[in-house]
Protein backbone atom coordinates (compact mmCIF):
# COMPACT_ATOMS: atom_id res chain seq x y z
CA UNK A 1 0.00 0.00 0.00
CA UNK A 2 1.49 3.36 -1.21
CA UNK A 3 0.10 6.58 -0.08
CA UNK A 4 1.43 10.14 -1.62
CA UNK A 5 0.33 13.23 -0.78
CA UNK A 6 2.09 15.65 -3.08
CA UNK A 7 2.34 19.16 -4.82
CA UNK A 8 4.33 17.39 -7.16
CA UNK A 9 2.96 16.52 -11.07
CA UNK A 10 2.93 12.61 -11.66
CA UNK A 11 3.50 10.09 -14.69
CA UNK A 12 0.24 8.20 -14.53
CA UNK A 13 1.97 5.45 -16.68
CA UNK A 14 5.08 5.66 -14.92
CA UNK A 15 2.60 5.10 -11.42
CA UNK A 16 0.94 2.61 -13.25
CA UNK A 17 3.50 0.49 -14.75
CA UNK A 18 5.57 0.82 -11.29
CA UNK A 19 2.21 -0.25 -9.61
CA UNK A 20 1.88 -3.36 -11.95
CA UNK A 21 5.23 -4.42 -11.69
CA UNK A 22 5.48 -5.01 -7.71
CA UNK A 23 2.62 -7.22 -7.60
CA UNK A 24 2.04 -10.86 -7.16
CA UNK A 25 -1.02 -13.03 -8.15
CA UNK A 26 -3.10 -10.55 -8.95
CA UNK A 27 -5.63 -11.27 -12.34
CA UNK A 28 -6.80 -7.11 -12.29
CA UNK A 29 -5.47 -3.67 -11.69
CA UNK A 30 -8.01 -0.78 -12.04
CA UNK A 31 -6.92 2.70 -12.32
CA UNK A 32 -8.96 5.70 -11.80
CA UNK A 33 -7.47 9.54 -12.44
CA UNK A 34 -8.73 12.60 -11.64
CA UNK A 35 -8.00 15.65 -14.25
CA UNK A 36 -8.18 19.34 -13.69
CA UNK A 37 -11.09 20.31 -16.33
CA UNK A 38 -12.27 23.24 -17.41
CA UNK A 39 -15.50 25.23 -16.53
CA UNK A 40 -18.96 24.52 -18.40
CA UNK A 41 -18.59 28.40 -20.07
CA UNK A 42 -14.73 27.79 -19.98
CA UNK A 43 -12.34 30.62 -18.63
CA UNK A 44 -10.51 28.15 -15.48
CA UNK A 45 -7.03 29.50 -14.96
CA UNK A 46 -6.10 26.78 -12.73
CA UNK A 47 -6.65 24.85 -9.78
CA UNK A 48 -5.97 25.78 -6.18
CA UNK A 49 -6.23 22.71 -3.55
CA UNK A 50 -5.72 22.99 0.36
CA UNK A 51 -5.14 20.63 2.57
CA UNK A 52 -5.08 19.51 6.24
CA UNK A 53 -1.49 17.79 6.94
CA UNK A 54 -1.47 15.79 8.85
CA UNK A 55 -5.03 14.60 8.80
CA UNK A 56 -5.36 14.20 5.36
CA UNK A 57 -2.55 11.02 5.53
CA UNK A 58 -4.63 9.62 8.01
CA UNK A 59 -8.08 10.10 6.57
CA UNK A 60 -6.89 8.09 3.66
CA UNK A 61 -4.68 5.49 5.65
CA UNK A 62 -8.31 4.60 7.33
CA UNK A 63 -9.89 4.51 3.85
CA UNK A 64 -7.13 2.32 1.91
CA UNK A 65 -7.15 0.10 4.70
CA UNK A 66 -11.07 -0.15 5.20
CA UNK A 67 -10.97 -1.18 1.57
CA UNK A 68 -8.47 -3.37 1.64
CA UNK A 69 -10.14 -5.60 4.38
CA UNK A 70 -13.75 -5.32 2.38
CA UNK A 71 -11.93 -6.67 -1.02
CA UNK A 72 -9.68 -9.15 -1.70
CA UNK A 73 -6.78 -6.74 -3.00
CA UNK A 74 -3.06 -7.89 -3.39
CA UNK A 75 -2.37 -3.40 -3.26
CA UNK A 76 -3.73 -0.30 -3.54
CA UNK A 77 -1.88 3.08 -4.24
CA UNK A 78 -3.46 6.54 -4.14
CA UNK A 79 -2.03 9.80 -4.89
CA UNK A 80 -2.85 13.56 -4.02
CA UNK A 81 -1.84 16.33 -5.09
CA UNK A 82 -2.65 19.86 -3.58
CA UNK A 83 -1.09 23.66 -4.63
CA UNK A 84 -1.62 25.18 -7.54
CA UNK A 85 -2.97 22.94 -10.84
CA UNK A 86 -2.59 23.69 -14.39
CA UNK A 87 -5.57 22.69 -16.98
CA UNK A 88 -5.45 19.08 -17.67
CA UNK A 89 -3.21 18.51 -15.03
CA UNK A 90 -3.97 15.21 -13.25
CA UNK A 91 -4.76 15.81 -9.47
CA UNK A 92 -4.96 12.26 -8.29
CA UNK A 93 -4.96 8.82 -8.73
CA UNK A 94 -6.08 5.70 -7.33
CA UNK A 95 -4.46 2.00 -8.33
CA UNK A 96 -5.85 -1.16 -7.04
CA UNK A 97 -4.58 -4.70 -7.59
CA UNK A 98 -6.87 -7.59 -7.13
CA UNK A 99 -7.25 -11.63 -8.35
CA UNK A 100 -10.51 -10.90 -10.01
CA UNK A 101 -11.98 -7.17 -11.86
CA UNK A 102 -14.78 -7.30 -9.31
CA UNK A 103 -12.91 -6.85 -6.54
CA UNK A 104 -10.35 -4.45 -8.19
CA UNK A 105 -13.32 -1.89 -9.93
CA UNK A 106 -15.34 -2.03 -6.52
CA UNK A 107 -12.56 -1.09 -4.30
CA UNK A 108 -11.40 1.70 -6.78
CA UNK A 109 -14.84 3.33 -6.97
CA UNK A 110 -15.08 2.91 -3.00
CA UNK A 111 -11.70 4.72 -2.73
CA UNK A 112 -13.06 7.08 -5.18
CA UNK A 113 -16.28 8.19 -3.27
CA UNK A 114 -14.60 8.33 0.14
CA UNK A 115 -11.54 10.00 -0.75
CA UNK A 116 -14.20 13.07 -2.21
CA UNK A 117 -15.71 13.59 1.37
CA UNK A 118 -14.01 12.06 3.54
CA UNK A 119 -10.14 13.22 2.54
CA UNK A 120 -9.68 16.69 4.00
CA UNK A 121 -8.99 18.70 0.99
CA UNK A 122 -10.33 21.69 -0.59
CA UNK A 123 -10.77 22.78 -4.41
CA UNK A 124 -10.73 26.43 -5.43
CA UNK A 125 -11.33 27.42 -9.27
CA UNK A 126 -9.99 30.25 -10.46
CA UNK A 127 -10.84 32.58 -13.35
CA UNK A 128 -10.01 36.07 -14.49
CA UNK A 129 -12.69 36.83 -11.99
CA UNK A 130 -11.38 35.91 -8.85
CA UNK A 131 -11.30 32.16 -6.71
CA UNK A 132 -14.29 30.21 -6.09
CA UNK A 133 -14.34 27.18 -3.25
CA UNK A 134 -15.91 24.32 -4.82
CA UNK A 135 -18.77 23.39 -3.10
CA UNK A 136 -19.89 19.84 -1.87
CA UNK A 137 -22.70 18.25 -4.13
CA UNK A 138 -25.50 16.15 -1.76
CA UNK A 139 -24.51 13.19 -4.38
CA UNK A 140 -21.27 12.86 -2.81
CA UNK A 141 -22.53 12.48 0.43
CA UNK A 142 -25.08 10.15 -0.68
CA UNK A 143 -22.47 8.42 -2.82
CA UNK A 144 -21.02 6.77 0.41
CA UNK A 145 -24.87 5.56 1.34
CA UNK A 146 -24.18 2.19 -1.08
CA UNK A 147 -21.40 1.24 0.92
CA UNK B 1 -6.01 24.11 22.47
CA UNK B 2 -5.11 24.92 18.95
CA UNK B 3 -8.14 25.39 16.61
CA UNK B 4 -7.23 25.40 12.79
CA UNK B 5 -9.56 27.09 9.83
CA UNK B 6 -9.30 25.98 6.52
CA UNK B 7 -11.11 27.05 3.28
CA UNK B 8 -13.47 29.73 3.15
CA UNK B 9 -13.96 29.43 6.76
CA UNK B 10 -9.96 30.54 7.10
CA UNK B 11 -10.79 33.31 4.92
CA UNK B 12 -13.65 34.85 6.89
CA UNK B 13 -11.85 34.53 10.53
CA UNK B 14 -8.60 35.73 8.48
CA UNK B 15 -6.41 33.39 10.17
CA UNK B 16 -5.24 29.71 9.53
CA UNK B 17 -4.71 29.00 13.34
CA UNK B 18 -4.72 29.80 16.96
CA UNK B 19 -4.65 28.78 20.15
CA UNK B 20 -7.63 29.35 22.50
CA UNK B 21 -8.09 29.26 25.85
CA UNK B 22 -11.31 27.54 26.83
CA UNK B 23 -13.39 26.06 29.51
CA UNK B 24 -15.95 24.89 26.27
CA UNK B 25 -17.25 21.32 27.55
CA UNK B 26 -18.41 20.75 23.46
CA UNK B 27 -17.54 22.02 20.13
CA UNK B 28 -20.55 24.20 19.93
CA UNK B 29 -19.67 25.73 23.29
CA UNK B 30 -16.84 26.49 21.53
CA UNK B 31 -18.57 28.12 18.37
CA UNK B 32 -20.77 29.67 20.74
CA UNK B 33 -17.39 31.43 22.36
CA UNK B 34 -15.79 32.36 19.24
CA UNK B 35 -19.09 33.78 17.88
CA UNK B 36 -19.30 35.93 20.64
CA UNK B 37 -15.57 37.35 19.52
CA UNK B 38 -16.26 39.41 16.69
CA UNK B 39 -17.96 39.83 13.56
CA UNK B 40 -15.77 37.80 11.58
CA UNK B 41 -16.12 34.59 13.70
CA UNK B 42 -19.77 35.10 14.03
CA UNK B 43 -19.90 35.40 10.08
CA UNK B 44 -17.16 32.10 9.99
CA UNK B 45 -19.67 30.09 12.07
CA UNK B 46 -23.46 31.94 10.96
CA UNK B 47 -24.46 28.48 9.14
CA UNK B 48 -23.28 25.08 11.33
CA UNK B 49 -24.91 22.96 8.60
CA UNK B 50 -22.14 24.31 6.15
CA UNK B 51 -19.50 23.25 8.49
CA UNK B 52 -17.67 20.10 9.45
CA UNK B 53 -14.97 19.56 12.76
CA UNK B 54 -12.42 16.97 13.08
CA UNK B 55 -11.27 16.75 16.94
CA UNK B 56 -7.51 15.39 16.57
CA UNK B 57 -7.93 14.97 13.18
CA UNK B 58 -10.70 12.91 13.22
CA UNK B 59 -14.35 14.03 11.39
CA UNK B 60 -16.65 14.62 14.30
CA UNK B 61 -19.69 16.37 14.97
CA UNK B 62 -21.05 19.45 17.17
CA UNK B 63 -22.48 17.96 20.14
CA UNK B 64 -18.64 16.24 21.15
CA UNK B 65 -17.05 16.51 24.60
CA UNK B 66 -14.00 18.73 24.23
CA UNK B 67 -12.27 16.67 27.06
CA UNK B 68 -8.52 15.91 26.51
CA UNK B 69 -8.94 17.32 22.65
CA UNK B 70 -5.80 19.07 21.76
CA UNK B 71 -6.63 19.99 18.15
CA UNK B 72 -10.12 21.77 16.69
CA UNK B 73 -10.81 22.33 13.14
CA UNK B 74 -13.47 23.66 11.52
CA UNK B 75 -13.63 23.15 7.93
CA UNK B 76 -16.88 23.43 5.12
CA UNK B 77 -17.54 20.10 3.79
CA UNK B 78 -14.61 18.34 1.68
CA UNK B 79 -14.09 18.27 -2.34
CA UNK B 80 -11.25 15.91 -2.45
CA UNK B 81 -10.73 13.37 -5.32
Amino acid sequence: MRIAVQTAAFDLGEEANAFAADLDGAGAIVTFTGVVRDLPGGGLQAMEIEHYPGMTEKAIREITTQAATRWALGDVLVIHRHGRLALGEPIMMVATAAAHRKDAFEAAEYLMDYLKSRAPFWKREITSEGADWVAAKDADEDALERW
Amino acid sequence: MEVLYFAWVRERIGLPRETVETGAATVADLVEELRAREDRYAAAFADLSALRVALDQDLSDFEAPLAGVREVAFFPPMTGG
